[in-house]
């Protein structure tokens, strides 16, 4: 469904990404992980159009979509949120998930029922009528993926959902993920929280340094060395490798 | 919509009340005073549709009503049309120097501040012009000679009313309609953050020269409708500063974003500059109130004063 | 186009946009120290030119001479301008802060409608008329004066952000305003300061002026348009940009107006204004 070839970008003197390369397979929940710096919103923002790749493609069902426009590239259904999240704060959550809802329908009606809908999938059914900028950050997220979801995406790229979330908070949105991925809609995460990773992802890509060092499963990745070092540094594999467990 | 919705007015309500008005009060005073509460009306709205529902902050918003009042008297005078095509000549003039400038500063990806200070730009860039070209009149102006009669678009005081009212009545419309549409809804995402609006399939750049549009002709026809009144336009009433700030100001007294804002903001700025003209001979007094309320309401009141008429608040 | 008037008008444009020079760079000080676009400039010039036009016809005190008094005065006017209205009324935001300087200059510019009626005022000291030659060009000494205190005054203030403490903390706020808070310096104070010191640039700048100049209460119209068009044409934030933009537009509007005549010789500043935002909002210089 998703295939990035060579995606390079280069910020003044920084190598953002740097030939990065992947697939995400349709229906799977793939995820995206890689130490701080490793340029991981970097691709998010250049999948969906708002960094422009400096060399590289990006092809969504079939399509190239490389350096589109992030307007066009919702409409063709690649969604995705963002880490720090940003809400519509004057407006309440059901007006910020009626946004989303609004690309498939231009009528009010409709729209707020899809929008109710939706927000009573992510449970937040009880807060339609809040304002956003009243909201707790688990809540925020949750309005975040809402909105997401109300524009009926064929790909939904998290940034980070579970970031700030207590542990039963990300034991609720677990499932969540997972109903969504179940309700026919791929899923492609970047993730610090590694419970989520470990349990959610089918798949999981590592990024260092702009590009993709090690893919395969969250077991393999996370006994492949190459990943332990572009996490702990050099020759840390070996000296774990050395001691008793990694 | 939480900011956006009429609020406890009813709209028909205040309709038959401006309907009635000159028919109870008949004076030329009062008439002309409801007149000018109707026209700061359309000119608040035309703001409040870019800048309050949009986001779009203009600070040169004049150069829309300049146009519109230079486009139907032009066409008047010297083109010798038949004196009501100006309006809507005026309409699609403001509707086309909108989307001229919204397309040019939105390509350029201009927001907020810059945004504000190229509205600006253009603005003076226009005055410059009517002043130093010939078939503006330079900056003598334009005299729309008297004529009176309704082919003539001179109509008695009355008549102007009626009409402003109509204009205004349309005005409201518009703002009405933006609260329940999607195109509005849309705006009140750009408004409130582009960038996300973006990543749900909005296309920011699309909607925002539209807005510009709409706002334009709304402005351009209040254009007209000054020249026919007023029956003088020159380049400092038509692109001034002045009038810029004006406009701003209905608008955000009154409540930026909401429908019934510039209204309240007309309504309240015709009072004071009434009751100022009363104490005093002495000018700018009225403005030194008019900006004094404007840091008071951005302090104390950031959703205008429309907040103190709400009786029936959300819960935050 | 004889070379004379040309390199006349050329010189005299240079002289003017000294005179600038000073108006710009507190403009750009103020957006990049607190990031705001400050409308209120041209009034609070407007304002301190008024001082000015007052401390010679009633205190008989020569504008040159109330260069200490006006920049003391304008400093605390901008320090107590912000601590008591832009600093708690903006609640943060940057669009409350633009609402907040237009309406501050609506104020000052229809209170000083209000209290000195609409006229101009022009002030004459003995060496008002005093010419100098300049090559090609016969300039008033005041000018010349103007331009070579207004370049002195750049260079001071340049030097105090470069080598003092305050300036040190000045540019570290303009750099990372949360790293500084974070080092410990009080951001609302320099925040206040440097607003004030972009003001007392004013209070100079109307000193240097009215000598040669006429106020009224628009006359900050004027100077807004033109003290944008220099601080973006420079780069906001950049003080050589507006040294060198002051002197850029100074050459414009001498030049637009020789070439166009006087009432289409206005469009020229304009016309950069807007060609600058749409294809180099960052300026010149920019950071």
């Amino acid at each position: 469904m998703l295939e990035v070839r060579g995606l390079t970008k280069i910020f003044g003197g920084l190598r953002a990404l740097d030939g990065a390369a992947l697939e995400v397979a349709e229906g799977s929940i793939a995820a995206l992980i890689g130490p701080n710096g490793a340029g991981k919103t970097t691709l998010f923002a250049a999948l969906t159009g708002f960094v422009v790749p400096d060399s590289g493609s990006v092809r969504f069902l079939g399509q190239d979509v490389t350096g589109r426009r992030p307007h066009a590239i919702c409409r063709q259904g690649m969604v995705r949120t963002f880490q720090l999240t940003q809400p519509f704060a004057r407006l309440t959550v059901r007006e910020n998930i009626m946004v989303g809802a609004y690309l498939h329908t231009a009528e009010r009606a409709l729209a707020a029922e899809h929008a109710e809908a939706v927000a009573r999938r992510v449970g937040m059914g009880e807060l339609l009528d809040r304002t956003a900028a009243g909201l707790t950050v688990a809540a925020r997220k949750r309005m975040e993926l809402a909105r997401a979801l109300a524009t009926q995406p064929r790909l939904l790229l998290l940034d980070e959902v579970m970031a700030g979330l207590n542990p039963s908070e990300i034991g609720e949105l677990m499932p969540l993920v997972r109903a969504i991925r179940d309700s026919g809609v791929t899923v492609f995460l970047i993730e610090h929280v590694m419970q989520a990773v470990m349990s959610l992802a089918e798949r999981v890509h590592v990024l260092s340094y702009g590009r993709v060092i090690a893919q395969g499963t969250p077991r393999e990745v996370a006994a492949d060395p190459r990943v332990v070092e572009a996490y702990l540094g050099r020759g840390a594999a070996q000296r774990l490798a050395g001691g008793a467990h990694a | 919509m939480s900011r956006l919705s009429p609020g406890i007015v009813s709209p028909l309500i205040l309709l038959g009340a401006v309907l009635l008005y000159p028919l109870v009060f008949r004076s030329n005073f009062a008439v002309n005073l409801g007149v000018l509460v109707l026209f700061l009306t359309v000119l608040g709205q035309s703001w409040n549709i870019a800048g309050g529902f949009a986001g779009q902050l203009s600070f040169g918003h004049a150069v829309f009503f300049g146009v519109g009042a230079y486009a139907s008297s032009i066409l008047q005078l010297k083109l010798g049309a038949q004196p009501w095509l100006g309006l809507p000549a005026a309409a699609l003039a403001g509707a086309l120097v909108g989307t001229l400038i919204a397309a040019l500063s939105f390509h350029a990806g201009l927001r907020g501040s810059y945004f504000a200070l190229i509205t600006l730009a253009f603005a003076e860039a226009f005055r410059i012009l009517a002043n130093a070209v010939g078939f503006t009149g330079g900056g003598v102006g334009l005299l729309v000679p008297l004529k009176p009669g309704f082919a003539s678009f001179q109509l008695e005081r009355i008549g102007f009313y009626y009409l402003i009212a109509a204009l205004a009545a349309v005005s409201v419309g518009v703002a009405i309609w933006l609260t329940r549409s999607r195109f509005g809804a849309r705006l009140a995402a750009i408004r409130e953050n582009e960038d996300a609006a973006r990543a749900l399939g909005i296309d920011t750049f699309r909607e925002k020269v539209k807005v510009m549009a709409l706002s334009g002709a709304l402005a351009g026809a209040g254009g007209c409708f000054y020249a026919q009144y007023f029956l003088y336009i020159d380049p400092s009433v038509a692109f001034g500063v002045d009038k810029s700030v004006e406009m701003l100001l209905v608008a955000m007294i009154g409540g930026a974003g909401t429908v019934y804002g510039p209204l309240i903001g007309a309504f309240l700025l015709t009072l004071i500059g009434e009751s100022t003209r009363e104490l005093t001979e002495a000018q700018g007094l009225s403005l030194i109130l008019y900006g004094a309320l404007l840091i008071l309401i951005i302090g104390f009141l950031p959703n205008g004063l429309i907040d103190l008429l709400r009786w029936r608040r959300r819960r935050a | 186009m004889d070379a004379t008037i040309l390199g006349a008008a050329a010189i005299n444009g240079l002289l003017l946009g000294g005179s600038y020079a000073l108006v710009a760079v507190g403009l750009t000080l103020i957006y990049g120290v607190l990031h705001i676009i400050n409308f209120a400039h041209g009034s609070l010039l407007m304002l301190a030119m008024y001082g000015v036009y007052f401390l010679l016809t009633k205190a008989h005190v020569d504008p040159y001479a109330a260069l200490p008094a006006m920049i003391a005065a304008m400093f605390a006017a901008g320090y107590i301008l912000y601590r008591a209205l832009i600093g708690r009324f903006s609640h943060g935001r940057d669009e409350n802060i633009l609402l907040i300087t237009l309406g501050l200059s609506i104020v000052l510019e229809n209170a000083a409608l209000f209290f000195f009626k609409g006229d101009s005022l022009n002030i004459s000291v003995a060496y008002s008329d005093r010419m100098i030659e300049l090559g090609p060009a016969l300039v008033p000494l005041p000018k010349l004066v103007s331009f070579l205190a207004s370049l002195v005054l750049c260079g001071a203030l340049a030097l105090f952000i470069r080598r003092t403490d305050l300036g040190k903390a000045i540019r570290a706020v303009a750099k990372e305003r949360h790293g500084a808070r974070l080092v410990g310096i009080d951001v609302e104070r320099v925040f206040a300061i440097s607003y004030g010191i972009g003001i007392a640039c004013l209070g100079a700048a109307a000193c240097l002026l009215m000598p040669s100049f006429y106020v009224s209460p628009t006359v900050g119209h004027l100077f807004v348009i033109v003290a944008f068009t220099i601080v973006v044409l420079g780069g906001m934030g950049s003080f050589v940009g507006a040294l060198v933009g002051a002197l850029i537009i100074g050459l414009t509007e001498s030049l637009s107006g020789l070439f166009l005549g006087e009432a289409l010789g206005q469009i020229g500043i304009s016309a950069i204004f807007i060609l600058i935002l749409l294809f180099r909002p960052t300026g010149l210089f920019s950071r």
